[in-house]
């Protein structure tokens, strides 16, 4: 998972706050003007320093900034392939277009990605659920949300036994051969996990589930707001600067 | 799709269309929705979340992936299935960084809405055929994951052409999008109809598509054995 346990001002931060905090630092990202490139420095500076504030190493963040890869690996030959003018560079014939509209998304992109990280490293999966709640998300959102995350985790487990269970009948998984028994085991995974959430829901109702979740948030005050949008204080003064100095 | 892809006011007006998408379908589902309907709606997401997780590369800041709309449709519901792809698309774009924040609104139009409505709309075109018998089932379940997968790339297709980088050529762009998403469509396809048919055959009762269609209990009574004398 993506959560790193701690307890600095950060995580202890409602998650309503990190949420709310997280979507505007990304909108202030995406609208500035893709040619001021110092904006985008800016930016990495402040996330670096809400990463010293929460003790989360770089390298955490940086490992599983992974993920993005697949989104960006294109971005990469953009400069070769885009139209305009172009210019050299290393003895390459470029489109300068081609490199801008690339830089925009390679900067972008990973500058969302390591905003949600964070997000994700500081807040459980549970509290975001809740901090959604206490967003005025309909109930019916969370809910689902809930049981999704609970059931990932029943459905994970579920899959490792169904493995274990053709391993000790003879099957002899290998890389990519065992792809194909998965894919065969998949509806009865459905099915098996299902009447397992089914024995948990009526579990849950007789332990007085009503519908909804139980909200094990914390208000945040007026000094929690303050602190957490700190961080978007400064991105839209980055963002203003950006826009005014084009 | 990732942030700083759509420009910022394309992103706003799919967001709107988005948040209204997503409380038409809260107000839909609110009949189909009981509390024991509640829990299949989350394993429903929780699978498709799985098969989202599962990405290829098309072009910088845009990935191909299974969307599991069709799925959630067929047995959930159209209004339930779309708040579940939503619920995943949001939670992936909190929880996983998978997807931008920003991008968000033309994510959930493209795969929970549009996506959702094209795949059902094709199931409930063929409904008599499902209904008829497991092959049937199994042949729709397939046409609808593909054509879900296929429109909702158009739906991008869309916001490119609106809020897209002018430097790729729409054309090629449309070109790659859409044909990596007939592949993926036929993977989907299978995935959808494997798990649908699964779930049919042990318990019809939850597939959404099917409802109405239960046998009334025949009962076979068997002559009494004449008396031996």
């Amino acid at each position: 998972m993506l959560y790193r346990p701690g307890s600095s001002a950060v995580h202890r931060l409602p998650a309503q706050v990190k949420i709310v905090c997280a979507l505007l630092a990304v909108v202030c990202v995406v609208a500035t003007p893709r040619t001021q490139f110092w904006a985008f420095g800016a930016y990495l500076v402040l996330l670096a320093a809400v990463w010293a504030a929460a003790a989360v190493p770089v390298g955490h963040v940086a490992r599983r900034a992974v993920i993005e890869v697949p989104f960006v690996v294109v971005a990469l030959v953009m400069p070769f392939l885009g139209g305009g003018e172009r210019f050299r560079f290393l003895g390459m014939s470029l489109s300068e277009q081609g490199a801008l509209a690339g830089w925009n998304i390679l900067a972008k992109g990973t500058l969302g990605v390591l905003v949600s990280l964070t997000l994700a490293a500081t807040t459980t999966p549970r509290e975001l659920v809740v901090g959604l709640q206490r967003l005025h998300a309909p109930a019916v959102l969370t809910t689902i949300a809930t049981l999704m995350l609970r059931y990932l985790e029943v459905i994970a487990a579920e899959a490792r036994r169904m493995r274990t269970a053709r391993i000790s009948r003879g099957h002899d998984p290998r890389f990519l051969w065992q792809v194909g028994a998965t894919a065969r085991g998949i509806g009865a995974l459905f099915v098996r996990s299902y009447e397992r959430g089914e024995r948990v829901h009526l579990a849950m109702v007789s332990r007085g589930w009503t519908g909804r979740m139980p909200d094990g948030g914390t208000t945040a005050g007026a000094g929690a707001w303050l602190a957490g949008l700190t961080p978007v204080v400064l991105a839209a003064t980055v963002l203003a600067a950006a826009v005014l100095l084009r | 799709m990732s942030d700083g892809l759509i420009n910022a006011p394309v992103s706003a007006v799919f967001g709107a269309v988005a948040v209204a998408g997503m409380a038409a379908a809260m107000a839909g589902a609110r009949r189909d929705l009981d509390d024991r309907t509640a829990p299949m709606a989350g394993l429903v997401a929780a699978f498709v979340f799985a098969t989202q997780m599962l990405n290829f590369p098309i072009l910088p800041g845009v990935s191909g992936h299974l969307l599991g709309g069709a799925l959630a449709a067929i047995l959930v519901g159209p209004w339930v299935g779309a708040l579940c792809v939503g619920i995943v698309l949001v939670v992936q774009a909190l929880v996983f960084a998978d997807g931008g924040l920003t991008a968000l609104g033309a994510n959930i139009t493209n795969m929970a809405l549009i996506g959702v409505c094209a795949g059902y709309g094709v199931a409930v075109l063929l409904r008599r055929l499902a209904r008829r018998n497991r092959p049937g089932l199994l042949a729709v379940c397939f046409v609808a994951a593909f054509v879900n997968t296929v429109v909702a790339s158009g739906g991008f297709i869309l916001q490119f052409a609106l809020g897209g980088d002018p430097a790729f050529s729409l054309g090629a762009v449309a070109g790659s999008v859409l044909g990596l998403h007939c592949l993926i469509g036929i993977g989907e396809g299978l995935i959808t109809a494997l798990t649908v048919g699964a779930v049919a055959s042990v318990r019809p009762d939850l597939v959404h598509l099917l409802r109405g269609t239960a046998r009334p209990l025949e009962l076979r009574t068997v002559p009494a054995a004449p008396k031996e004398a």
